[in-house]
């Protein structure tokens, strides 16, 4: 029981720190995603049609081709959404919360207006989503240790191996310096050589891209290859949540995803509760992190800042 | 200057004064587009012609005097959430948490509905849940408020957070009362019915009121000049001696108050019920879309509020008649809020191609062309470039006479931005000052 819902936890978290390492990246470069929700909607009709364009008639597919596809198409989507959200808001300056609810609104839309149109073909996605689910090490023992660590799907390991590769040049790198810098004083940053630009465009696009990958997760491994839209929107924005909770930093977002995981699936997997009372144990995550963000406003320490310039767009010529 | 400097192909300056008419060429322009691309888009989603979009989109906005209602009681419950949450944005008090203060004010109504409803006379619940909603309503608003002005806590993160929070209490309460119900409780006693014989004239009443009211408050009164005070320059505010901690606590009471009644109008007035999801469905966060289109103006809003209704009720129509789903108003009203957000770029700001002289002797005789042809959206890009030389020359003199001004207002402030080592900004803005004067020559 106990090892199925860390099993479940794992697998839902993972959702959760593809969209949060992504809003992670956008959000050091000063720019507050709000669209996440969207994107991921994006990227879950990208990596659904990337699976179905590899997996074809489903003869001679390899599972490693499909995924990959996928993937790619995934990023592809999520991309192209945070491209246009970055040409919004750092080449044509609009404000970042009415551009990203704009771009959740769309993606939203699109992806029930497309989820419907599958549904008319009669498109599952129930057999390509087996190849995700599959565990990745091929048959696994039924021990605790290879059930919580083993037993997953491959897009499980990718988000891991992402977070703590963002994690790393966050921190580590002169990249990922320069990108904290762009988030903090855009003005210094500037001044010191630094292509806040480039740096801001690059962020958007590549973390929009990995939240994209968050979506086509949710429906390709989760759900098992049923499309139900309105959860990945919300879903989203426990996303969003959680790179609160994690203090901008992806490596404690993989630690922050599995908790919200688990307290995500938790109403599901108690017995005993009312309705009702499954509905308070669903404010749980929000509250944390509500928590959390008080807190670190509270202790005011400069390491567990939200980046400074967040939400202000930045424009050279205006002091 | 003797230096060859790298110039930018494309270079933007923003527009010290914004020609009011040209402004509302491109934003008229912005409109027509926005159409022209939804029944583009429209036409080749549902495979039928163009005339299809045009006739059942201006059918579902104008056609049944009912439909004609709805339109604008739709307007007037976004307009006032709109309104809710503008002196919040005025002060840069970024609140996007407007669908949770309103849902919160219509749980304070249905509270007090379940609890008074059919034991008590109507009057006495219905002004009992107007207290009560507008209660939640502010304790809503002023909790991110509080956090704020002490500790300085990201408001936007928080209020996006407490919306879902407020969602859950919603579901919560729901649950509580009606274990096995779907999701939602309908009411029939201790609400508000039809007044003279209309269900909507009530509330398009009590928003324009309210519209008004807004209008003076933001304009014409202390506190509204204090808020954009503490909205232009927090340190300015605290120079003259505004308190802006009172300022944002004020302030965010003044929103939770709006919400609130919104929450009250829509559980009493118009749904005569409550669900955690189809009670306020999104419209905080379109509220914080339309008071920035409108520019934090009431009117702006009003008409941003109205156009935006406009949009989404006429799409409801073509994706109903064309099979198109539920979902096909969120993707035309997207469409529509792009344009129209990148319509306010170009009205805000110039921009200039180095070769801009070239460029436009080049495409001459295609702009002649577009001119005699398309007169209103094309006719302003291309004023755009005529009054360009008009414009600078009004920009500089503009500059230097704002400038003075501006170094004696601002200047203990700007003091203080240097010593915080901000003052670097100022260079790249020194350097526009010298390139536009250069482009002059």
């Amino acid at each position: 029981m106990v090892v199925t819902l860390i099993k479940e936890a794992i697998r839902v978290g993972m959702v959760f720190l593809y969209g949060s390492t992504g809003e992670t990246i956008i959000e050091k470069s000063g720019h507050l995603n709000l669209g996440i929700p969207g994107i991921m909607c994006f990227g879950a009709i990208g990596g659904c049609m990337g699976a179905n364009l590899a997996y074809g008639d489903g003869t001679n597919v390899s599972a490693f081709g499909v995924i990959l596809s996928a993937i790619i198409f995934a990023m592809l989507f999520g991309g192209m959404m945070g491209l246009l959200y970055g040409f919004f808001t750092i080449s044509l300056r609009c404000n970042q919360n009415v551009t990203g609810l704009v771009i959740t609104t769309f993606g939203a839309g699109v992806l029930g207006f497309w989820s419907t149109s599958i549904g008319k073909d009669g498109i599952t996605f129930f057999k390509v989503s087996l190849l995700f689910t599959e565990s990745m090490f091929g048959e696994v023992g039924n021990d605790w240790f290879s059930q919580i660590f083993l037993s997953h799907g491959t897009l499980v390991y990718v988000a891991i191996i992402i977070a703590v590769i963002a994690a790393v040049v966050l921190r580590r790198t002169r990249t990922g310096l320069s990108l904290t810098a762009v988030g903090e004083n855009p003005g210094a940053a500037d001044a010191a050589g630094i292509n806040v630009k480039k740096y801001k465009y690059v962020s958007c696009v590549l973390g929009a891209a990995i939240a994209g990958i968050g979506g086509a997760f949710y429906y390709l491994d989760c759900t098992r290859g049923s499309i139900e839209p309105g959860v990945i929107d919300a879903m989203g924005w426990l996303a969003v949540a959680l790179v609160i909770f994690s203090l901008w930093r992806p490596g404690i977002g993989i630690l922050g995803s599995i908790v919200f995981g688990f307290l995500y699936i938790l109403p599901s997997y108690t017995t005993g509760l009312g309705f009702a009372e499954k509905e308070i144990m669903k404010i749980i995550p929000y509250a944390v992190t509500a928590f959390v963000l008080i807190v670190i406003s509270f202790f005011n320490k400069k390491e567990t800042q939200p980046p400074t310039s967040l939400g202000v767009n930045y424009f050279r010529e205006e002091r | 200057m003797n230096k060859k400097t790298h110039e930018p192909i494309i270079h933007l300056v923003k527009r010290v004064e914004v020609n009011q008419k040209q402004a509302w060429g491109i934003r008229i322009g912005a409109f027509l587009l926005s159409i022209l691309v939804c029944a583009i888009v429209s036409t080749i989603l549902s495979g039928r012609s163009m005339g299809f979009f045009f006739t059942n989109f201006f059918k579902g906005i104008f056609g049944t005097e009912r439909r004609i209602w709805n339109l604008l009681h739709e307007t007037a419950i976004i307009l006032l959430i709109a309104l809710a949450v503008t002196p919040c944005f005025k002060m840069k008090f970024w609140n996007i948490g407007g669908e949770g203060q309103v849902l919160m004010g219509a749980l304070g109504c249905a509270v007090i509905i379940s609890q008074m409803g059919g034991e008590y006379s109507d009057a006495a619940t219905i002004i009992t849940s107007l207290v009560l909603s507008i209660a939640f309503g502010i304790v809503w608003a002023v909790i991110p408020a509080l956090f704020k002005a002490k500790w300085n806590t990201n408001e936007t993160l928080l209020t996006l957070m407490m919306n879902y929070i407020a969602v859950c209490i919603v579901n919560y309460f729901i649950k509580k009362v009606d274990p096995m119900g779907t999701g939602g409780l309908t009411f029939s006693e201790g609400v508000i019915g039809e007044i003279g014989g209309n269900e909507f004239i009530l509330k398009i009443i009590v928003v324009i009121i309210i519209t008004a009211i807004m209008g003076v408050y933001l304009k014409y009164t202390k506190h509204g000049y204090e808020l954009t005070v503490v909205g232009e320059s927090e340190n300015t505010a605290r120079y003259i001696g505004i308190n802006t901690k009172k300022v944002i606590i004020r302030t965010l009471i003044l929103c939770g108050v709006l919400c609130g009644i919104a929450g009250f109008l829509l559980v009493s007035a118009t749904n005569h019920g409550i669900g955690s999801s189809s009670t306020v469905g999104g419209r905080g966060f379109t509220g914080v879309m339309i008071s920035w289109l409108g520019h934090f103006n009431p009117l702006g809003i009003a008409l941003a509020s109205f156009i935006y209704v406009f949009f989404s009720r006429g799409a409801v129509q073509v994706g109903n008649l064309g099979r198109l789903g539920s979902s096909f108003p969120d993707i035309i009203c997207g469409i529509f809020l792009f344009i129209i957000i990148a319509s306010e770029f170009f009205i805000n700001y110039q921009v200039k191609f180095r070769n801009g002289e070239k460029i436009r002797e080049f495409f001459m005789p295609v702009i002649k062309v577009f001119e005699k042809m398309k007169p209103n959206k094309e006719k302003s890009v291309k004023k755009d470039n005529k009054e360009q030389t008009e414009v600078e020359a009004a920009e500089i003199t503009d500059e230097n006479t704002d400038g003075n001004k501006k170094e004696t207002v601002t200047e203990n402030e700007e003091k203080e931005e240097r010593e915080n080592g901000e003052g670097i900004t100022a260079i790249p803005s020194e350097e526009s000052e010298t390139e536009t004067i250069k482009v002059e020559k």
